[in-house]
């Protein structure tokens, strides 16, 4: 359960989705087919002939990542504008021609990378290059639009963010444990960024990276590759290519102790969240710790009889929920989350000294055996389960090329992950988990009648250039 | 007439997509029997994925639950998986997780059960099917398992109650639902949660987990004589109807226009506006579907959405939806905006609603939500958890087995005098429930204020 929160927390950082509902397909196991086209676009394939229909995505390597101080938020802001009319296609129209194919397109914004994505008959292919090869270089930014689509984002910050008591704790988590590193920023923007936008901060963005040779396109379905590479070349092979600027590597320095934060905002219970500064996954075929934190994070709460759950939750009765959670797979800086909420009664403080005590059993006395099975048969089944949506395919190989490493990968990561050895996972905890690399932030709960009406901005408040 | 290629057009892709769902449904026909128990049971056999999906539901949700036992219905179904049979919460766990399965479950107004997802492969199927069939056939209740998830499902139920969605979610259903037990709350009140006893799970349960009225559904790589066994297997030992089955009562429409403010200091107002609307086999159903498709179901194409995020900029989530039940299951609109522009925000989609119900969709909407709607027919049946969620759907609600099959026909079949007509049945923009969180004080209008 907790479990779930963090995941959903994690795929809030992941994907900010241009309309809430998300689109799900379907099916796969096939292989991949790879060609980069003269322009420097990549086009990956993987047929997938259990249904009519395809998957159609465009990714481009650049998210909340890339922003510069003071346009926190241009990334995704971008993504909602490259639905508001190129040269040729008006706003709203590219909605409305997929709609008459019968299909859903959405588009996502995480730290390292922006997607879009439409799901289609696969006789509708050639449309979902036309519409995206033509907003690649055509998209047009009108003043009228940013700022009706601004205000969209400011209510889109304001649903998810700023009437959520967890993810607000997340946003002010990441701006506490990093110092440096623009993870610190949310992908949504903060407020008043939001609010001092203007239309040339959005154009300056899109003119610098979106470009064929910072884009993947993936397409998973009922196609052969050959067909599909013949259509990109159509539709995408005339879009010059750009000289993309260097991107800074903004290192995050070391961590020179532990740190915390108290968020009081209106809500029932606590809850804590601690992020441990972990590795991430960079060179996939001779690390092994990532492998071990995922196996870690699987043993303390990869299904309801692990040991978060367990000891917190159904022993203990201290936690309502407990959970870990693992984001090695990134560009920047990657954490182990623990976090829990206290059953009625009980403290925020109580929950942290327990999720302590279970990372201190493993440093201590390892894990067992049939613990790295079970998560083992879950990570295989897990495997086969996916190849049941298309969608999740294509997600997959999208995101694992748009963060440097190879969809090819997605194979080794599971016999690497089966290779991991009970003293690893002990090994990753003891070298890790440890209080010098943590941030600790406690949710303490206010009541609703104290808190202050939040002071709205003015209507309107608006930039024109 | 501009409508007139444009006609021909979508007769065209209606027979494309036709022969296309009709390709789909040869490759994936539905079959249908009964267990000795008198289960229900629709499978579809897919061999090319080593993998099942399986379920089991009863009427047993929400809906069954009376105001003073309020919670019963939703606490019986999350303690199936927490003890039975000999086996504790953790064995059932870990035997679950050590084949890779995943349990699931589905818990609504009308329904509750458990799924099953597991690998097909023989050594994995059996020790998961094993572990369903003793959860479902024979649940423990522990009474200490009971107190623990009192206790956490009453702290879930204070948290949720400062929550701006939650709390328009409450009182739109109690005032839409009134004595109806659609009203209530799915996972129960405070003090009514805090009353349940073991007796209370055990009654529910041998009540309406019963054989005669489970529906199975089976998806995925078995024979046809395999997904009988695990049918046969799955129901043998459920308890047995005792009496006629229990009965949702009649939903009575809506006297009046109520419209609520509840005072709340988040940065938006959470808003949902509706009333009583279709039960899952109301004639009108598909007028209705596609209706509210051009209306505000249809994503960024749909008039709500247009109107209100962008034209406007009011919203980043706004839409309506009927929610067919059993009984007549409510038509919502919702939307979030900011708080100082809920009143603005509430009479651009009143307007918009009032416009839709009096005039109908225009011929050129009608063309472009079909031309979504059936050319995105493929996409309904693209996988497995999909099908597998239809089969049930089919079977809990008692649809034609040829349901899919006839989606697309039924669809095409619609015009704008029926959707016109439906709409003006079914759905006075002058008797509404609106449920504004996010006020700043707490006021009750039984009129809608003017315009």
């Amino acid at each position: 359960m907790m479990k779930s929160i963090i995941k959903n927390l994690i795929a809030m950082v992941a994907a900010w989705t241009l309309l809430a509902g998300g689109a799900f397909a379907a099916q796969g196991g096939g292989d991949v087919a790879v060609r980069e086209l003269a322009n420097g676009l990549r086009v990956i394939v993987k047929t997938d002939r259990r249904a009519p229909v395809v998957v159609s995505m465009v990714w481009y390597r650049i998210g909340s990542v890339d922003e510069q101080s003071g346009v926190t938020g241009v990334a995704h802001v971008l993504e909602h504008m490259m639905f508001k009319g190129t040269r040729t296609v008006p706003a709203g129209e590219f909605s409305r021609l997929i709609a008459a194919a019968g299909g859903r397109d959405n588009a996502f914004t995480s730290r390292d990378y922006t997607g879009y994505f439409q799901t289609l008959h696969k006789s509708a292919l050639p449309l979902s290059f036309r519409l995206e090869a033509d907003r690649m270089v055509n998209l047009v930014l009108s003043e009228e639009e940013v700022a009706k689509e601004l205000k969209v984002v400011m209510e889109e910050r304001r649903w998810r963010t700023d009437d959520r008591p967890h993810a607000v704790v997340f946003e002010r988590l990441m701006g506490t444990a990093l110092v440096a590193h623009p993870y610190r920023n949310p992908i949504i923007g903060w407020m008043s960024d939001l609010e001092n936008l203007t239309i040339d901060d959005i154009r300056a963005f899109y003119d610098k990276w979106y470009a064929p040779n910072n884009a993947t396109v993936v397409v998973v379905g009922d196609v052969a590759p050959a067909d599909v590479f013949a259509l990109a070349e159509q539709y995408f092979g005339a879009i010059p290519r750009k000289v993309l600027p260097a991107r800074k590597p903004q290192t995050e320095p070391e961590q020179l102790g532990p740190k915390r934060l108290t968020v009081k905002v209106p809500a029932e219970l606590p809850f804590v969240m601690m992020a441990y500064r972990v590795p991430r996954l960079q060179k996939p075929a001779e690390d092994w710790e990532p492998y071990a934190l995922e196996m870690l994070q699987s043993v303390l709460s990869g299904n309801a009889a692990a040991r978060l759950p367990q000891t917190l939750v159904k022993t203990d009765r201290i936690a309502s929920s407990a959970g870990a959670s693992y984001d090695g797979v990134n560009r920047g800086p990657a954490f182990f989350y623990l976090s829990g909420a206290p059953v009625a009664g009980r403290t925020a403080a109580e929950v942290e000294q327990g999720l302590r005590r279970e990372v201190q059993r493993i440093v201590d006395s390892g894990v067992t055996d049939d613990e790295l099975n079970r998560v083992k048969s879950q990570v295989v089944a897990a495997k086969v389960y996916e190849r049941d949506s298309m969608f999740f395919q294509a997600r997959q190989i999208g995101g694992i090329e748009s963060v440097g490493l190879s969809h090819r990968d997605l194979d080794l990561f599971i016999e690497k992950m089966k290779q991991v050895t009970a003293d690893q996972v002990r090994e990753v905890a003891r070298k890790y988990l440890v209080d010098d690399r943590v941030t600790v932030a406690y949710l303490d709960p206010q009541p609703l009648d104290n808190a202050p009406a939040r002071i709205a901005p003015p209507a309107g408040v608006r930039h024109g250039s | 007439m501009a409508a007139k290629p444009r006609l021909f057009s979508v007769a065209i892709a209606a027979l494309a997509l036709l022969s296309m769902a009709q390709s789909a449904l040869a490759i994936l026909p539905i079959e249908h029997w009964q267990t000795a128990a008198g289960a229900k049971v629709y499978f579809v056999a897919n061999r090319s994925l080593p993998m099942i999906d399986v379920s089991v539901e009863f009427p047993a949700g929400y809906g069954y639950d009376d105001v003073e036992k309020s919670g019963v219905a939703a606490m019986t179904n999350s303690l199936l998986r927490l003890g039975a049979d000999g086996l504790t919460e953790d064995d059932i766990a870990r035997r679950l997780a050590d084949v890779g399965a995943v349990l699931g479950g589905r818990f609504d107004a009308d329904g509750a059960g458990l799924s099953l997802r597991t690998l097909s492969a023989l050594p994995q199927r059996r020790q998961a099917l094993d572990v369903l069939v003793r959860i479902l056939s024979a649940p423990a209740f522990p009474a200490a398992v009971l107190d623990r998830e009192k206790v956490r499902q009453i702290g879930a139920l204070k948290e949720a109650d400062l929550k701006p969605d939650t709390q328009v979610a409450r009182t739109f259903y109690r005032l839409v639902y009134g004595r109806h037990p659609y009203a209530l709350r799915s996972s129960g009140e405070v003090a009514t949660v805090d009353t349940l006893t073991r007796n209370d799970l055990i009654a529910f349960y041998r009540r309406h987990y019963v054989a005669e009225r489970a529906v199975v559904a089976i998806m995925g790589d078995l024979t046809r004589a395999e997904a009988e066994a695990v049918a046969e297997q799955l129901t043998q030992d459920l308890p047995r109807a005792n009496g006629a089955a229990p009965v949702l009562p009649r939903v009575e429409p809506l006297e009046q226009a109520i419209t609520r403010m509840v005072a709340h200091p988040a940065a938006q107002s959470h808003i949902l506006i509706g009333a009583p609307g279709i039960s899952r086999t109301d004639p009108d159903y598909f007028s209705l579907y596609v209706g509210n498709h051009i209306l505000g179901g249809g994503g960024f194409v749909s008039r709500i959405t247009d109107e209100v995020r962008q034209k406007r900029g009011l919203a980043y989530s706004a839409y309506s939806y009927f929610s067919p039940l059993q009984r007549p299951g409510p038509f919502i609109i919702g939307m979030q905006t900011r708080r100082d522009q809920a009143t603005n925000a509430l009479a651009v989609v009143r307007e918009t609603l009032r416009e839709f119900v009096a005039n109908g969709p225009t011929p050129q909407e009608l063309l472009a939500a079909k031309q979504n709607i059936i050319g995105g027919f493929p996409m309904r049946i693209d996988s497995n958890r999909k099908i597998h969620g239809y089969l049930g759907f089919i079977g809990f609600y008692g649809l034609p087995i040829t349901y899919l099959e006839d989606f697309v026909a039924n669809v095409e079949r619609v015009t704008v005098a029926d959707i016109k007509a439906a709409f003006a049945r079914r759905i006075d923009p002058d008797r509404l429930v609106t449920v504004v969180v996010g006020a700043d004080r707490d006021q009750t209008l039984s009129a809608i204020p003017a315009r």
